[in-house]
């Protein structure tokens, strides 16, 4: 089926949902293609979950300033798209003379690039902000903070489905052809003809790129492995605690979640393997040793989970990594905004690098905002976050409430069912988890995935060898023992 | 409002059930249940195998026959239940609330009883390398899925660990036609019963290689294989031995973890070595009034003993209540050499109990001794003490002096 669009962003993780969502304030049609079942599977879902502040990217770069921006525009994001932001601030530690000249350089380039509240403190204030921390001195950057990376990407995409784009899931991109002044998307399953094509593709910029014509871009991948400890360890923790960095690299730090619980990572090992997330042996104990010399309450009994994502960087011959790109060119590929070597800090600066994207196409085509464009995401507010009259109120209007599906992370029946039928069309196993928790917890859902999958076939009226877990081919359940 | 209750039990499974008919029989009445399926019966409701009951009723019943037997007498004598109701909050001053799909019920009790089992260690607790496909299933997942939801979780299997469920569901989803490649086991000795491995395993001709652990997870999307490699004896992979399986399912049969998270909320002093509450010999938390038994104790081998246990906790709790609880010392009972760990961790009177504990490493040959001071206060030889299965010593009463601690030790 061929479907025509004003313009089609190609990619739904966070750079792309956020693309959606700012273009869908002005009148034209937008199609999001997404190569898999849900927008955060690659590295918008995979990632320190770390809003930055801004100081570790050289002066004048897009890093730099986009990255500000975002800091800035956090807390109005969080409001409207109902995602939760924490504005905890963040440590960099650190303990020799060679460290502390570092900061120092750090904390100049933060004040060149407009990032506010960096503060150079010593051992008793270090200690004051993070009893356990091991570190002589620190950079405190106030103004950073944690956030859900899952409900941010969602709820921008959402609130885009909201305001008319319409989202394309399990639509890999074959090829791309000009014709007639109009491009001609092809994907696995539909076809698309637009006049515009954002490419946001994230590790498959590269390939959308070649396909636009835009050709010679070398990319490499990064890959960083996480552990997450129980929740037990998130109250010992107030703040991300970071050593101090080198000019390309964060380092392994111990980071608390949203939602209480504390993530250790990333290493980071160069790879051209951009879909193989495998996390080995040796990384999760050399992540346990590299980052118990940060903070000391990091123990194997406590990881309840491993992960790993993918930055894709763009480098130059020698390899050494370059800026964001983001540009359109008319001699290669006009009216297609490419966006290359979107890596950290992507997830904080997602919607001013939308803004900077939907400007370059607006010095070709003129824009006119919608009058009805709606930037709030209305979300229910979850029932582990409610007290006992809330409860009582929520399940007296819907009994649902009353049924917990997921007892850890207290999740109930109704707020299952609600995200089963989310406005992206996502159905998978993970899309419940990302959207309510449910599975997250201790028990890694040993005692509600079965009532989550019988949910989903219930609600969608599928059979059990159809339900999906993550991607696309990654069946559950073989099917009923019995029929009946 | 607080709906006041003698006696609040947290759990409808063996413990949580067998705690309350006792409780009836001792004359304590005004009791509920709350359990937070839809039916009672705890974990047992999926275990459709057989062997359940040989110690407490002399016979081998069914999962659900078992606790069958309890519910019956729950309905005879009108006990108090409510399913579908998972409790959310426990104050250290006994206070209750659940939530269930009619509203929140709240209650102040008198005494609360501990009795929600237990939970399994998943994937990432034991932190098994590789991808994350979906085909990685836990045992107790596996088992609710296919004996309680009529599904089937796939075609061919690789089991890792030799925990009993693990041997079970190795014997179950080879009825149901999967192939089941091999059992796997990272020690020198398997972790579950001799009769389960006889069942289980050997009736079928499914191997068990011990010294074996699963070393890689592939697949992007469903699991499609997995390496396993030899460990050496510190249960260390050794490099170079590893071997595909392919495979499109893994059930992890790696251990059990009591469901302590209500505990931490409360306060209550946990164990490290049993990952339950510290009680004394009434099976007492750290916080009075608040009890705790079967396996958010400990992990039991048996179920009869979580019954056996949950019996004497009634006693216990009926004393509480009419205020004949005696309380005139306070000693621990300390793990010593060869000693895994022992229930209970206190002893607060001269009172006869039942000292329950698993020994850290297969041994043969050996006494287990309870000392007290320079005294030994009980002793039992043993032809073979394995890890796998909990040994339950009597101390009778007035044998434990009100004044050194305890001492448990293998020799």
């Amino acid at each position: 089926m061929l479907h025509y669009f004003d313009a089609a962003i190609i990619g739904g993780g966070v750079v792309g949902s956020a693309i959606a969502r700012e273009l869908s304030r002005y009148e034209l049609s937008i199609a999001v293609i997404e190569e898999n079942p849900d927008v955060v599977c690659e590295a918008s879902g995979r990632n320190s979950a770390v809003v930055h502040g801004g100081f570790a990217y050289d002066t004048g770069s897009l890093k730099a300033r986009l990255c500000v921006e975002g800091n800035r525009m956090m807390d109005t994001l969080s409001s409207e798209l109902g995602f939760r932001f924490i504005r905890c601030g963040k440590v960099l530690v650190g303990n020799t003379d060679e460290d502390l000249k570092q900061l120092e350089r750090t904390m100049a380039q933060g004040k060149a690039n407009g990032a506010t509240g960096l503060e150079l403190i010593d051992s008793a204030k270090l200690h004051e902000l993070v009893p356990a921390v091991n570190g002589s001195f620190a950079m405190f950057s106030r103004n950073s903070g944690i956030m859900d990376p899952f409900l941010f990407t969602i709820n921008l995409a959402e609130n885009a489905v909201m305001n008319g784009a319409r989202y394309f899931l399990s639509h890999k991109v074959i090829s791309i052809a000009r014709k007639d002044g109009r491009y001609v998307v092809h994907t696995e399953a539909d076809d698309f003809s637009v006049k515009w094509i954002f490419n946001a593709s994230g590790k498959g910029a590269k390939a959308i790129s070649d396909m636009l014509g835009i050709t010679g871009y070398r990319i490499i991948g990064s890959k960083g492995n996480y552990l997450v400890l129980d929740k037990r360890l998130g109250p010992l923790l107030p703040m991300p605690v970071y050593p101090v960095p080198s000019n390309t690299y964060m380092g392994i730090h111990v980071t608390p979640t949203v939602d209480g619980n504390v993530t250790v990572g990333p290493d980071a090992v160069n790879t051209d393997d951009f879909s193989y997330y495998g996390v080995p042996a040796d990384k999760m104990e050399y992540l346990r040793e590299s980052a118990s010399t940060l903070w000391p309450h990091i123990d194997k009994k406590d990881v309840i989970r491993t992960f790993s994502g993918i930055l894709s960087k763009w480098v130059d011959e020698n390899g050494v990594i370059q800026d964001f790109k983001i540009e359109v060119r008319p001699d290669l590929a006009p009216c297609a905004v490419n966006l290359i070597g979107i890596e950290s800090p992507g997830l904080t600066a997602a919607v001013p690098i939308a803004r900077y994207a939907i400007s370059l196409m607006a010095e070709y085509t003129s824009l006119k905002e919608k009058k009805d464009f709606n930037p709030v995401h209305e979300s229910a507010k979850r029932f582990a976050e409610m007290d006992t009259a809330e409860r009582e109120k929520a399940i007296k209007a819907d009994c649902r409430y009353g049924s917990l599906v997921c007892s850890c992370e207290k999740v109930t029946e109704a707020e299952i069912i609600r995200a089963i039928h989310n406005p992206l069309g996502v159905h998978t196993m993970t899309g419940i988890k990302y959207r309510t928790r449910a599975m997250m917890g201790g028990c890694q859902s040993g005692f509600c995935q079965m009532k989550i999958e019988k949910l989903i076939e219930k609600e969608l009226g599928i059979r059990p060898e159809d339900v999906r877990y993550l991607r696309t081919s990654s069946w559950v359940l073989s099917g009923k023992m019995r029929e009946g | 409002m607080f709906e006041k209750k003698d006696v609040v039990i947290i759990g409808g499974g063996p413990a949580g059930l067998s705690a309350a008919t006792a409780l009836y029989r001792l004359g304590v009445k005004d009791i509920v249940i709350l359990e937070r399926e839809s039916k009672l019966g705890g974990i047992l409701r999926q275990c459709i195998h057989d062997g359940f009951g040989l110690q407490r009723f002399g016979k081998s019943l069914s999962g659900p026959e078992y606790a069958q037997v309890f519910i019956d007498e729950v309905i005879e004598n009108h006990i108090e239940y409510h399913t579908d109701a998972t409790v959310v909050t426990l104050a250290p001053d006994r206070r209750i609330e659940a939530v269930t799909p009619e509203g929140v019920l709240s209650y102040s009790a008198r005494a609360v009883v501990l009795a929600m089992g237990c939970k399994e260690r998943s994937r990432g607790s034991i932190m098994i390398p590789g991808e994350r496909p979906s085909g990685v299933f836990t045992a107790g997942s596996a088992q609710a899925y296919m004996n309680i939801y009529n599904r089937m979780p796939g075609r061919n299997v690789v089991i890792l660990g030799s925990g009993d469920i693990g041997l079970i569901m190795a014997r179950r989803l080879t009825l149901e036609g999967a192939h089941v490649a091999a059992v796997f086991e990272i020690q020198d000795h398997p972790n579950g019963l001799e009769r389960n491995i006889v069942q289980c395993l050997n009736d079928y001709d499914i191997p068990l290689y011990l010294k074996h652990t699963v070393t890689d997870i592939h697949g992007n999307s469903r699991l499609e294989g997995v390496t396993v490699s030899e460990v050496d004896d510190s249960c260390v992979p050794i490099e170079g031995t590893g071997k595909i399986y392919p495979c499109d399912t893994l059930i992890l049969s790696v251990g059990l973890r009591p469901d302590n998270g209500l505990l931490k909320d409360a306060g209550i002093e946990i164990d490290p070595r049993t990952n339950g509450a510290i009680v004394n010999e009434h099976l007492m938390t750290s916080i009075p009034g608040i009890f705790s038994s079967g396996n958010v104790l400990h992990v039991h081998d048996l179920v009869d003993f979580v019954s056996l246990e949950s019996e004497a906790l009634a006693e216990s709790v009926s004393r509480f209540i009419s205020g004949t609880l005696s309380h005139d010392r306070d000693i621990s009972v300390k793990c010593g050499s060869g000693i895994g760990h022992t229930v209970p961790q206190r002893v607060s009177s001269g009172d006869g109990f039942s000292l329950s504990l698993r020994v850290s490493s297969v041994m043969n040959d050996v006494v287990i001794k309870v000392r007290q001071g320079e005294r030994d206060i009980l002793q039992r030889k043993m032809r073979k003490a394995n890890p796998a299965e909990m040994i339950r010593l009597d101390i009778n009463s007035g044998t434990v002096l009100p004044s050194e601690d305890l001492e448990v030790l293998v020799e």
